[in-house]
Protein backbone atom coordinates (compact mmCIF):
# COMPACT_ATOMS: atom_id res chain seq x y z
CA UNK A 1 0.00 0.00 0.00
CA UNK A 2 2.85 2.44 1.04
CA UNK A 3 4.47 1.69 -2.55
CA UNK A 4 1.21 2.26 -4.14
CA UNK A 5 1.41 5.26 -2.89
CA UNK A 6 4.66 6.58 -2.38
CA UNK A 7 6.47 4.77 -5.29
CA UNK A 8 5.30 7.12 -8.06
CA UNK A 9 6.77 10.01 -6.55
CA UNK A 10 9.87 8.58 -6.00
CA UNK A 11 10.55 6.62 -9.30
CA UNK A 12 9.59 9.78 -11.84
CA UNK A 13 11.31 13.18 -12.12
CA UNK A 14 7.62 14.01 -13.84
CA UNK A 15 5.67 12.67 -11.46
CA UNK A 16 7.39 14.76 -8.61
CA UNK A 17 7.02 17.78 -10.85
CA UNK A 18 3.01 17.29 -11.04
CA UNK A 19 2.90 16.94 -7.22
CA UNK A 20 4.49 19.67 -6.37
CA UNK A 21 3.02 22.16 -9.12
CA UNK A 22 -0.14 20.54 -8.33
CA UNK A 23 0.30 21.31 -4.67
CA UNK A 24 1.63 24.64 -4.77
CA UNK A 25 -1.23 25.50 -6.83
CA UNK A 26 -3.59 23.80 -4.23
CA UNK A 27 -2.43 26.16 -1.67
CA UNK A 28 -2.24 29.09 -3.60
CA UNK A 29 -6.00 28.82 -5.67
CA UNK A 30 -7.85 27.69 -2.89
CA UNK A 31 -8.18 30.62 -0.51
CA UNK A 32 -9.08 32.32 -4.05
CA UNK A 33 -11.56 30.20 -4.52
CA UNK A 34 -12.99 30.81 -1.09
CA UNK A 35 -13.56 34.39 -1.68
CA UNK A 36 -14.60 33.93 -4.85
CA UNK A 37 -17.78 31.69 -3.40
CA UNK A 38 -17.90 34.29 -0.32
CA UNK A 39 -18.36 37.17 -2.93
CA UNK A 40 -21.02 35.47 -4.85
CA UNK A 41 -18.54 35.16 -7.78
CA UNK A 42 -18.16 31.24 -7.91
CA UNK A 43 -18.78 31.27 -11.26
CA UNK A 44 -16.67 34.53 -12.43
CA UNK A 45 -14.37 31.66 -11.91
CA UNK A 46 -15.44 29.77 -15.20
CA UNK A 47 -16.11 32.50 -17.02
CA UNK A 48 -12.74 34.34 -16.19
CA UNK A 49 -10.83 30.93 -17.42
CA UNK A 50 -12.51 30.79 -20.61
CA UNK A 51 -11.59 34.56 -20.80
CA UNK A 52 -8.04 33.63 -20.68
CA UNK A 53 -8.12 31.45 -23.80
CA UNK A 54 -7.36 33.83 -27.04
CA UNK A 55 -4.40 35.14 -24.65
CA UNK A 56 -3.33 31.84 -23.78
CA UNK A 57 -4.10 30.65 -27.75
CA UNK A 58 -2.40 33.32 -29.20
CA UNK A 59 0.83 32.78 -26.87
CA UNK A 60 0.76 28.88 -27.69
CA UNK A 61 0.57 29.63 -31.42
CA UNK A 62 3.05 32.07 -31.81
CA UNK A 63 5.54 30.75 -29.49
CA UNK A 64 4.75 27.09 -29.41
CA UNK A 65 4.50 25.22 -25.99
CA UNK A 66 6.07 27.87 -24.36
CA UNK A 67 4.72 28.61 -20.66
CA UNK A 68 6.33 32.18 -20.47
CA UNK A 69 4.30 33.31 -23.55
CA UNK A 70 1.53 31.43 -23.05
CA UNK A 71 1.54 32.83 -19.10
CA UNK A 72 1.52 36.29 -20.14
CA UNK A 73 -0.92 36.00 -22.85
CA UNK A 74 -3.30 34.67 -20.56
CA UNK A 75 -2.60 37.05 -18.03
CA UNK A 76 -3.40 40.29 -20.63
CA UNK A 77 -6.38 39.18 -21.45
CA UNK A 78 -7.80 37.97 -18.58
CA UNK A 79 -6.85 41.43 -16.94
CA UNK A 80 -8.63 43.34 -19.86
CA UNK A 81 -12.16 41.18 -19.55
CA UNK A 82 -11.79 42.06 -15.85
CA UNK A 83 -10.75 45.85 -16.16
CA UNK A 84 -12.96 46.01 -18.63
CA UNK A 85 -16.43 44.31 -17.26
CA UNK A 86 -15.36 46.28 -13.65
CA UNK A 87 -16.05 49.21 -15.47
CA UNK A 88 -18.69 48.94 -16.89
CA UNK A 89 -20.59 47.51 -13.78
CA UNK A 90 -18.84 50.28 -11.66
CA UNK A 91 -19.90 53.03 -13.99
CA UNK A 92 -23.28 51.82 -15.75
CA UNK A 93 -26.16 50.73 -14.34
CA UNK A 94 -25.55 46.97 -15.61
CA UNK A 95 -24.09 44.73 -12.38
CA UNK A 96 -21.37 42.85 -13.11
CA UNK A 97 -22.54 39.20 -13.55
CA UNK A 98 -24.15 41.02 -16.60
CA UNK A 99 -20.88 43.08 -18.04
CA UNK A 100 -18.21 39.43 -17.01
CA UNK A 101 -20.54 37.52 -19.17
CA UNK A 102 -20.40 39.77 -22.16
CA UNK A 103 -16.84 40.16 -21.91
CA UNK A 104 -15.78 36.66 -21.04
CA UNK A 105 -17.84 35.83 -24.34
CA UNK A 106 -16.44 37.89 -26.69
CA UNK A 107 -12.94 36.62 -25.16
CA UNK A 108 -14.10 32.69 -25.63
CA UNK A 109 -14.93 33.77 -29.22
CA UNK A 110 -11.70 35.32 -30.17
CA UNK A 111 -10.16 32.58 -28.45
CA UNK A 112 -11.93 29.82 -30.69
CA UNK A 113 -11.79 31.77 -33.98
CA UNK A 114 -7.75 32.01 -33.31
CA UNK A 115 -7.53 28.10 -32.69
CA UNK A 116 -9.46 27.42 -35.44
CA UNK A 117 -7.24 29.92 -37.90
CA UNK A 118 -4.11 29.06 -37.19
CA UNK A 119 -3.87 25.46 -34.91
CA UNK A 120 -5.35 22.25 -34.55
CA UNK A 121 -7.87 20.55 -33.12
CA UNK A 122 -4.91 18.75 -31.20
CA UNK A 123 -3.65 22.41 -30.05
CA UNK A 124 -7.32 23.54 -28.88
CA UNK A 125 -7.25 20.22 -26.65
CA UNK A 126 -3.73 21.20 -25.24
CA UNK A 127 -4.96 24.76 -23.98
CA UNK A 128 -8.01 23.45 -23.11
CA UNK A 129 -6.56 20.37 -20.67
CA UNK A 130 -3.31 21.04 -20.55
CA UNK A 131 -1.13 17.96 -19.15
CA UNK A 132 0.06 18.41 -14.97
CA UNK A 133 2.69 15.14 -16.59
CA UNK A 134 4.44 17.76 -18.62
CA UNK A 135 5.06 20.62 -16.22
CA UNK A 136 8.43 22.18 -16.70
CA UNK A 137 10.45 23.58 -14.40
CA UNK A 138 9.76 26.99 -15.60
CA UNK A 139 5.84 26.54 -15.52
CA UNK A 140 6.94 25.17 -11.75
CA UNK A 141 8.65 28.57 -11.20
CA UNK A 142 6.03 30.21 -12.48
CA UNK A 143 3.17 28.13 -10.57
CA UNK A 144 5.65 29.03 -7.50
CA UNK A 145 5.86 32.96 -8.19
CA UNK A 146 2.13 33.42 -8.49
CA UNK A 147 1.75 31.31 -5.23
CA UNK A 148 3.66 33.63 -3.51
CA UNK A 149 2.37 36.83 -4.55
CA UNK A 150 -1.14 35.14 -3.67
CA UNK A 151 -0.59 34.80 -0.74
CA UNK A 152 1.10 38.38 -0.52
CA UNK A 153 -1.39 40.08 -1.58
CA UNK A 154 -4.01 38.27 0.62
CA UNK A 155 -1.88 38.81 3.44
CA UNK A 156 -2.19 42.16 2.67
CA UNK A 157 -5.87 42.89 1.69
CA UNK A 158 -7.88 40.35 3.75
CA UNK A 159 -9.49 43.01 5.59
CA UNK A 160 -10.52 44.41 2.96
CA UNK A 161 -11.70 41.30 1.36
CA UNK A 162 -13.40 40.25 4.36
CA UNK A 163 -15.14 43.82 4.89
CA UNK A 164 -15.85 44.25 1.03
CA UNK A 165 -17.95 40.59 1.24
CA UNK A 166 -19.35 41.14 4.51
CA UNK A 167 -20.74 45.24 4.44
CA UNK A 168 -19.83 46.84 1.19
CA UNK A 169 -21.71 49.68 2.12
CA UNK A 170 -20.17 50.35 5.04
CA UNK A 171 -16.67 49.55 3.85
CA UNK A 172 -17.22 52.41 0.46
CA UNK A 173 -18.48 55.25 3.68
CA UNK A 174 -15.43 54.75 5.25
CA UNK A 175 -12.80 54.12 2.99
CA UNK A 176 -12.02 54.19 -0.62
CA UNK A 177 -10.53 50.56 -0.85
CA UNK A 178 -13.20 48.66 -1.88
CA UNK A 179 -12.53 49.43 -5.79
CA UNK A 180 -9.26 48.66 -5.29
CA UNK A 181 -9.49 45.70 -3.25
CA UNK A 182 -11.84 44.19 -5.73
CA UNK A 183 -9.85 44.96 -8.78
CA UNK A 184 -6.79 43.53 -7.36
CA UNK A 185 -8.67 40.54 -6.11
CA UNK A 186 -9.97 39.79 -9.96
CA UNK A 187 -5.79 40.26 -10.88
CA UNK A 188 -5.45 37.35 -8.24
CA UNK A 189 -8.15 35.06 -9.65
CA UNK A 190 -6.73 35.51 -13.36
CA UNK A 191 -3.45 35.11 -12.05
CA UNK A 192 -4.45 31.73 -10.66
CA UNK A 193 -6.38 30.33 -13.17
CA UNK A 194 -3.38 31.01 -15.78
CA UNK A 195 -1.25 29.40 -13.40
CA UNK A 196 -3.20 26.39 -13.57
CA UNK A 197 -3.93 25.90 -17.36
CA UNK A 198 -0.87 24.91 -17.91
CA UNK A 199 -1.24 22.34 -15.62
CA UNK A 200 -4.99 21.17 -15.64
CA UNK A 201 -5.90 23.46 -18.97
CA UNK A 202 -7.93 26.30 -19.08
CA UNK A 203 -11.17 24.65 -18.45
CA UNK A 204 -10.07 22.45 -15.40
CA UNK A 205 -8.07 25.27 -13.87
CA UNK A 206 -11.02 26.49 -11.98
CA UNK A 207 -11.78 23.20 -10.54
CA UNK A 208 -9.22 23.07 -8.16
CA UNK A 209 -9.98 26.48 -7.25
CA UNK A 210 -13.91 26.46 -6.66
CA UNK A 211 -14.47 22.77 -5.38
CA UNK A 212 -12.51 22.36 -2.41
CA UNK A 213 -13.88 25.87 -1.44
CA UNK A 214 -17.33 24.84 -1.96
CA UNK A 215 -16.62 21.83 -0.23
CA UNK A 216 -15.04 23.50 2.68
CA UNK A 217 -18.58 25.62 3.17
CA UNK A 218 -19.97 22.71 4.74
CA UNK A 219 -17.58 22.60 7.54
CA UNK A 220 -17.20 25.19 8.85
CA UNK A 221 -18.07 29.05 9.55
CA UNK A 222 -15.18 31.16 10.06
CA UNK A 223 -13.29 31.92 7.25
CA UNK A 224 -9.54 31.40 8.09
CA UNK A 225 -11.05 27.73 8.97
CA UNK A 226 -12.73 27.86 5.45
CA UNK A 227 -9.28 28.70 3.17
CA UNK A 228 -7.56 25.86 5.51
CA UNK A 229 -10.23 23.35 4.66
CA UNK A 230 -10.21 24.16 0.99
CA UNK A 231 -6.57 23.81 1.15
CA UNK A 232 -6.54 20.61 2.66
CA UNK A 233 -9.27 19.33 0.00
CA UNK A 234 -7.37 21.11 -2.91
CA UNK A 235 -3.77 19.20 -1.82
CA UNK A 236 -5.09 15.46 -1.17
CA UNK A 237 -7.52 15.76 -4.29
CA UNK A 238 -4.40 16.32 -5.83
CA UNK A 239 -2.09 14.10 -4.47
CA UNK A 240 -5.17 11.43 -4.71
CA UNK A 241 -5.72 12.27 -8.62
CA UNK A 242 -2.40 11.94 -9.34
CA UNK A 243 -2.26 8.20 -8.28
CA UNK A 244 -5.30 7.27 -9.67
CA UNK A 245 -3.76 8.95 -12.87
CA UNK A 246 -0.76 6.98 -12.62
CA UNK A 247 -2.13 3.80 -11.75
CA UNK A 248 -5.28 3.86 -13.92
CA UNK A 249 -4.17 5.41 -16.78
CA UNK A 250 -5.93 8.23 -16.84
CA UNK A 251 -5.75 12.08 -17.19
CA UNK A 252 -4.16 13.74 -14.99
CA UNK A 253 -6.25 17.07 -14.62
CA UNK A 254 -9.57 15.03 -14.86
CA UNK A 255 -8.83 12.96 -12.32
CA UNK A 256 -7.55 15.76 -9.87
CA UNK A 257 -10.64 17.37 -10.70
CA UNK A 258 -13.07 14.44 -10.22
CA UNK A 259 -11.36 13.63 -6.99
CA UNK A 260 -12.07 17.39 -5.70
CA UNK A 261 -15.71 16.60 -6.98
CA UNK A 262 -16.13 13.29 -5.07
CA UNK A 263 -14.76 15.85 -2.19
CA UNK A 264 -17.55 18.17 -2.55
CA UNK A 265 -20.54 15.74 -2.98
CA UNK A 266 -18.89 13.92 0.29
CA UNK A 267 -18.84 17.47 1.86
CA UNK A 268 -22.38 18.47 0.74
CA UNK A 269 -23.91 15.06 2.21
CA UNK A 270 -22.17 14.30 5.40
CA UNK A 271 -20.70 18.02 5.78
CA UNK A 272 -21.58 19.38 9.63
CA UNK A 273 -23.71 21.55 7.53
CA UNK A 274 -24.60 19.20 4.66
CA UNK A 275 -28.11 17.58 3.62
CA UNK A 276 -27.94 15.04 6.08
CA UNK A 277 -27.25 17.06 9.16
CA UNK A 278 -29.48 19.77 7.84
CA UNK A 279 -32.61 17.15 6.86
CA UNK A 280 -32.06 14.91 10.01
CA UNK A 281 -33.92 15.79 12.90
CA UNK A 282 -31.90 16.49 15.67
CA UNK A 283 -32.36 14.42 18.74
CA UNK A 284 -30.99 16.89 21.39
CA UNK A 285 -31.32 20.36 21.85
CA UNK A 286 -29.20 22.87 23.98
CA UNK A 287 -31.42 24.51 26.40
CA UNK A 288 -30.29 28.37 25.86
CA UNK B 1 -14.82 79.09 16.82
CA UNK B 2 -16.65 76.86 14.11
CA UNK B 3 -19.85 75.87 15.47
CA UNK B 4 -21.09 74.57 11.99
CA UNK B 5 -20.30 70.39 11.09
CA UNK B 6 -22.37 70.55 8.00
CA UNK B 7 -23.44 72.83 5.76
CA UNK B 8 -25.70 72.53 2.67
CA UNK B 9 -25.09 74.70 -0.58
CA UNK B 10 -27.48 74.58 -2.52
CA UNK B 11 -27.17 70.48 -2.87
CA UNK B 12 -29.03 68.77 -4.85
CA UNK B 13 -29.31 64.97 -4.86
CA UNK B 14 -31.26 62.55 -7.46
CA UNK B 15 -30.85 59.15 -9.60
CA UNK B 16 -31.04 59.57 -13.21
CA UNK B 17 -31.52 63.22 -13.52
CA UNK B 18 -34.46 63.61 -10.99
CA UNK B 19 -34.29 65.46 -8.15
CA UNK B 20 -35.23 63.77 -4.53
CA UNK B 21 -33.23 66.40 -2.77
CA UNK B 22 -34.09 69.76 -4.12
CA UNK B 23 -31.61 72.69 -3.22
CA UNK B 24 -31.04 72.14 -0.15
CA UNK B 25 -29.54 74.75 2.13
CA UNK B 26 -28.30 75.30 5.66
CA UNK B 27 -26.26 74.14 8.41
CA UNK B 28 -25.46 71.97 11.31
CA UNK B 29 -24.45 72.83 14.51
CA UNK B 30 -21.63 70.61 16.09
CA UNK B 31 -22.93 68.69 18.90
CA UNK B 32 -26.60 69.18 17.72
CA UNK B 33 -29.36 65.97 17.53
CA UNK B 34 -31.33 66.60 14.64
CA UNK B 35 -34.33 64.34 13.34
CA UNK B 36 -34.57 64.13 10.12
CA UNK B 37 -38.40 63.86 9.16
CA UNK B 38 -40.98 62.95 6.04
CA UNK B 39 -42.92 60.63 4.49
CA UNK B 40 -41.70 57.74 2.17
CA UNK B 41 -39.86 59.12 -0.76
CA UNK B 42 -38.97 62.37 1.05
CA UNK B 43 -35.63 61.89 0.64
CA UNK B 44 -34.23 61.27 3.91
CA UNK B 45 -32.27 58.09 2.86
CA UNK B 46 -30.94 60.05 -0.33
CA UNK B 47 -30.04 63.17 1.62
CA UNK B 48 -27.77 60.25 3.96
CA UNK B 49 -26.25 59.04 1.06
CA UNK B 50 -25.18 61.99 -0.14
CA UNK B 51 -23.95 63.38 2.84
CA UNK B 52 -22.16 59.85 3.51
CA UNK B 53 -20.42 60.87 -0.20
CA UNK B 54 -22.35 57.30 -1.47
CA UNK B 55 -24.32 59.35 -3.75
CA UNK B 56 -22.73 62.08 -5.79
CA UNK B 57 -24.73 65.60 -5.75
CA UNK B 58 -26.43 66.99 -9.20
CA UNK B 59 -26.15 70.26 -8.22
CA UNK B 60 -24.46 72.05 -5.34
CA UNK B 61 -22.53 70.34 -2.05
CA UNK B 62 -22.44 69.50 1.23
CA UNK B 63 -19.26 70.17 3.16
CA UNK B 64 -18.08 69.25 6.33
CA UNK B 65 -15.82 69.81 8.77
CA UNK B 66 -16.14 66.52 10.80
CA UNK B 67 -13.16 64.75 11.63
CA UNK B 68 -14.85 61.44 11.53
CA UNK B 69 -18.13 60.02 9.95
CA UNK B 70 -20.01 57.23 10.70
CA UNK B 71 -23.01 55.97 8.63
CA UNK B 72 -25.57 53.75 9.42
CA UNK B 73 -27.43 53.06 7.03
CA UNK B 74 -31.28 51.68 6.43
CA UNK B 75 -30.83 49.15 3.78
CA UNK B 76 -27.44 47.50 5.22
CA UNK B 77 -25.90 45.98 1.87
CA UNK B 78 -24.46 43.46 5.18
CA UNK B 79 -24.24 39.96 4.19
CA UNK B 80 -25.81 37.98 6.82
CA UNK B 81 -24.82 34.77 5.40
CA UNK B 82 -21.08 35.51 5.82
CA UNK B 83 -19.31 33.37 8.43
CA UNK B 84 -18.27 35.83 10.32
CA UNK B 85 -18.84 36.42 13.97
CA UNK B 86 -20.31 39.30 16.12
CA UNK B 87 -16.49 40.65 17.18
CA UNK B 88 -15.95 40.40 13.08
CA UNK B 89 -18.63 42.79 12.38
CA UNK B 90 -17.87 45.28 15.45
CA UNK B 91 -14.67 45.49 14.97
CA UNK B 92 -14.88 47.21 11.23
CA UNK B 93 -15.73 50.36 13.13
CA UNK B 94 -12.21 50.68 13.44
CA UNK B 95 -11.46 50.81 10.25
CA UNK B 96 -11.45 54.59 9.81
CA UNK B 97 -8.55 54.22 12.92
CA UNK B 98 -6.57 51.25 12.20
CA UNK B 99 -6.86 51.84 8.33
CA UNK B 100 -6.18 48.76 6.19
CA UNK B 101 -2.97 47.53 7.57
CA UNK B 102 -2.94 48.34 11.56
CA UNK B 103 -3.45 45.76 14.07
CA UNK B 104 -6.27 46.31 16.45
CA UNK B 105 -4.00 46.67 19.99
CA UNK B 106 -5.34 45.45 23.41
CA UNK B 107 -7.10 49.09 24.42
CA UNK B 108 -9.08 48.57 21.25
CA UNK B 109 -10.57 44.98 22.59
CA UNK B 110 -11.24 46.77 25.86
CA UNK B 111 -13.16 49.72 23.71
CA UNK B 112 -15.08 46.83 21.95
CA UNK B 113 -15.83 45.08 24.76
CA UNK B 114 -17.24 48.66 26.43
CA UNK B 115 -19.33 49.04 23.54
CA UNK B 116 -20.93 45.85 22.97
CA UNK B 117 -21.44 46.30 26.54
CA UNK B 118 -23.24 49.40 26.27
CA UNK B 119 -25.62 48.30 23.50
CA UNK B 120 -26.72 44.99 26.10
CA UNK B 121 -24.14 42.54 24.03
CA UNK B 122 -21.85 41.55 26.08
CA UNK B 123 -20.95 38.19 25.82
CA UNK B 124 -21.95 38.06 21.88
CA UNK B 125 -18.27 38.19 20.81
CA UNK B 126 -18.35 34.60 19.19
CA UNK B 127 -21.74 34.48 17.97
CA UNK B 128 -22.07 33.59 14.48
CA UNK B 129 -23.71 36.66 12.21
CA UNK B 130 -26.72 34.48 10.81
CA UNK B 131 -27.67 33.68 14.47
CA UNK B 132 -28.71 37.18 15.58
CA UNK B 133 -32.45 38.18 15.54
CA UNK B 134 -32.91 41.92 13.94
CA UNK B 135 -32.85 43.85 17.06
CA UNK B 136 -29.68 41.89 18.22
CA UNK B 137 -27.87 42.57 14.65
CA UNK B 138 -29.55 46.68 14.95
CA UNK B 139 -27.51 46.58 18.61
CA UNK B 140 -24.37 45.06 16.71
CA UNK B 141 -24.12 47.55 14.35
CA UNK B 142 -24.80 50.27 17.11
CA UNK B 143 -22.13 49.11 18.50
CA UNK B 144 -19.39 49.55 15.65
CA UNK B 145 -21.15 52.58 14.85
CA UNK B 146 -20.16 53.85 18.76
CA UNK B 147 -15.93 52.14 17.91
CA UNK B 148 -16.04 54.01 14.75
CA UNK B 149 -15.39 57.25 17.26
CA UNK B 150 -17.37 59.63 14.82
CA UNK B 151 -18.10 63.27 15.22
CA UNK B 152 -21.12 63.09 13.06
CA UNK B 153 -22.97 60.14 12.84
CA UNK B 154 -25.86 59.70 10.44
CA UNK B 155 -27.98 57.38 11.35
CA UNK B 156 -31.10 55.68 8.82
CA UNK B 157 -34.32 54.95 10.68
CA UNK B 158 -31.80 52.95 13.07
CA UNK B 159 -34.96 52.00 15.54
CA UNK B 160 -37.09 49.77 12.73
CA UNK B 161 -38.39 46.59 13.74
CA UNK B 162 -36.23 46.75 17.15
CA UNK B 163 -38.44 46.43 20.37
CA UNK B 164 -38.92 48.97 23.10
CA UNK B 165 -35.97 47.57 25.17
CA UNK B 166 -34.00 47.70 22.28
CA UNK B 167 -34.94 51.37 21.13
CA UNK B 168 -34.55 52.28 24.44
CA UNK B 169 -30.73 51.08 24.96
CA UNK B 170 -29.77 52.47 21.36
CA UNK B 171 -31.72 55.90 22.58
CA UNK B 172 -29.36 55.67 25.49
CA UNK B 173 -26.64 55.47 22.95
CA UNK B 174 -27.58 58.52 20.84
CA UNK B 175 -28.15 60.53 24.37
CA UNK B 176 -24.44 59.33 25.06
CA UNK B 177 -23.04 60.67 22.01
CA UNK B 178 -24.96 63.97 22.45
CA UNK B 179 -23.16 64.41 25.76
CA UNK B 180 -19.81 63.80 24.16
CA UNK B 181 -20.26 66.53 21.76
CA UNK B 182 -21.30 64.25 18.68
CA UNK B 183 -23.45 65.42 15.57
CA UNK B 184 -26.08 63.38 15.45
CA UNK B 185 -28.47 63.33 12.19
CA UNK B 186 -31.04 60.86 12.38
CA UNK B 187 -33.96 59.27 10.35
CA UNK B 188 -36.85 59.23 11.60
CA UNK B 189 -40.69 58.01 11.60
CA UNK B 190 -41.85 57.80 14.87
CA UNK B 191 -42.92 61.78 15.50
CA UNK B 192 -43.78 61.06 19.02
CA UNK B 193 -39.60 59.39 19.61
CA UNK B 194 -38.48 62.87 17.43
CA UNK B 195 -40.29 65.55 19.96
CA UNK B 196 -38.94 63.92 23.01
CA UNK B 197 -35.52 62.72 21.88
CA UNK B 198 -33.97 65.37 19.39
CA UNK B 199 -34.12 69.03 19.93
CA UNK B 200 -33.95 69.99 16.45
CA UNK B 201 -36.17 68.76 13.34
CA UNK B 202 -35.68 69.21 9.43
CA UNK B 203 -38.22 68.28 7.64
CA UNK B 204 -38.56 66.99 4.08
CA UNK B 205 -40.49 66.33 1.55
CA UNK B 206 -37.62 66.34 -1.35
CA UNK B 207 -36.92 69.59 -0.14
CA UNK B 208 -36.76 71.24 3.09
CA UNK B 209 -40.29 71.97 4.51
CA UNK B 210 -39.03 73.37 7.75
CA UNK B 211 -35.67 73.39 9.53
CA UNK B 212 -35.09 74.31 13.20
CA UNK B 213 -36.37 73.34 16.91
CA UNK B 214 -38.32 70.43 16.80
CA UNK B 215 -41.81 72.16 18.45
CA UNK B 216 -41.56 74.77 15.56
CA UNK B 217 -41.10 72.50 12.64
CA UNK B 218 -43.45 70.15 13.39
CA UNK B 219 -46.63 72.03 13.53
CA UNK B 220 -49.82 70.64 11.98
CA UNK B 221 -49.48 73.15 8.94
CA UNK B 222 -45.60 71.92 8.51
CA UNK B 223 -46.59 68.47 8.65
CA UNK B 224 -49.59 68.63 6.57
CA UNK B 225 -47.49 70.52 3.72
CA UNK B 226 -45.10 67.67 4.06
CA UNK B 227 -47.50 65.30 3.37
CA UNK B 228 -48.98 66.82 0.01
CA UNK B 229 -45.64 66.19 -2.16
CA UNK B 230 -45.38 65.14 -5.08
CA UNK B 231 -44.01 61.26 -4.22
CA UNK B 232 -43.26 60.21 -7.93
CA UNK B 233 -40.76 61.50 -10.69
CA UNK B 234 -42.21 63.59 -12.88
CA UNK B 235 -41.17 62.47 -16.49
CA UNK B 236 -42.20 65.46 -18.02
CA UNK B 237 -40.58 67.67 -15.85
CA UNK B 238 -38.25 70.42 -17.78
CA UNK B 239 -34.96 70.82 -16.89
CA UNK B 240 -34.72 72.84 -13.42
CA UNK B 241 -32.49 76.43 -14.46
CA UNK B 242 -31.49 77.43 -10.87
CA UNK B 243 -28.68 74.94 -10.27
CA UNK B 244 -26.45 75.52 -12.86
CA UNK B 245 -25.35 78.98 -12.14
CA UNK B 246 -24.73 78.29 -8.66
CA UNK B 247 -22.87 75.27 -9.02
CA UNK B 248 -20.70 77.08 -11.55
CA UNK B 249 -19.78 79.04 -8.27
CA UNK B 250 -19.37 76.47 -5.96
CA UNK B 251 -16.73 74.70 -7.98
CA UNK B 252 -13.31 76.43 -7.90
CA UNK B 253 -12.29 77.67 -4.69
CA UNK B 254 -15.70 76.83 -3.53
CA UNK B 255 -15.42 80.10 -1.33
CA UNK B 256 -17.17 82.50 -3.92
CA UNK B 257 -20.58 82.26 -3.17
CA UNK B 258 -20.68 81.17 0.35
CA UNK B 259 -21.96 84.22 1.55
CA UNK B 260 -24.84 84.20 -0.44
CA UNK B 261 -25.42 80.32 0.24
CA UNK B 262 -25.17 80.79 4.03
CA UNK B 263 -27.61 84.08 3.95
CA UNK B 264 -29.87 81.34 2.39
CA UNK B 265 -29.82 78.81 5.08
CA UNK B 266 -33.55 78.92 6.05
CA UNK B 267 -33.00 76.68 8.43
CA UNK B 268 -33.32 77.77 12.56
Amino acid sequence: MVEWLVSPFLEYGFMQRALFGSVVLSVSCAPVGVFLMLRRMSLTGDAMSHAILPGAALGFLLFGLEILPMTIGGLVVGLLVALGSGLVSRFTVQKEDASMAAFYLISLAVGVLLVSWRGSSVDLMHVLFGSVLALNNEALGVILGIAVATFIALGLFWRALVAECLDPLFLRSVSRIGGPAHFLFLVLVVLNLVGGFQALGTLLSVGLMMLPAAASRFWSNDVRALCLIAIAIAVASSLSGLLLSYHASMPSGPAIIMVAGVAYMFSALFGRRGVLASALPSRRHKAA
Amino acid sequence: MNDTCLEFRNLTLGYDGHAAVHHLNGAVERGSLTAVLGANGSGKSTLMKGIAGILKPLGGGCVSSARRLAYLPQLSELDRSFPARVVDLVSLGFWQQRGLFGRVTRDDKGRLSGCLDAVGLSGFEARPLDSLSGGQMQRALFARTMLQDADLILLDEPFNAVDDETMRDLLAVVAQWAGEGRTVFCVLHDHALARAHFPQALLMARKQVAWGRTEEVMTSDNLSRARSFQEAWDDTAGWCEEPRGLQRHLHGDGAGPDASVRKAAAHG
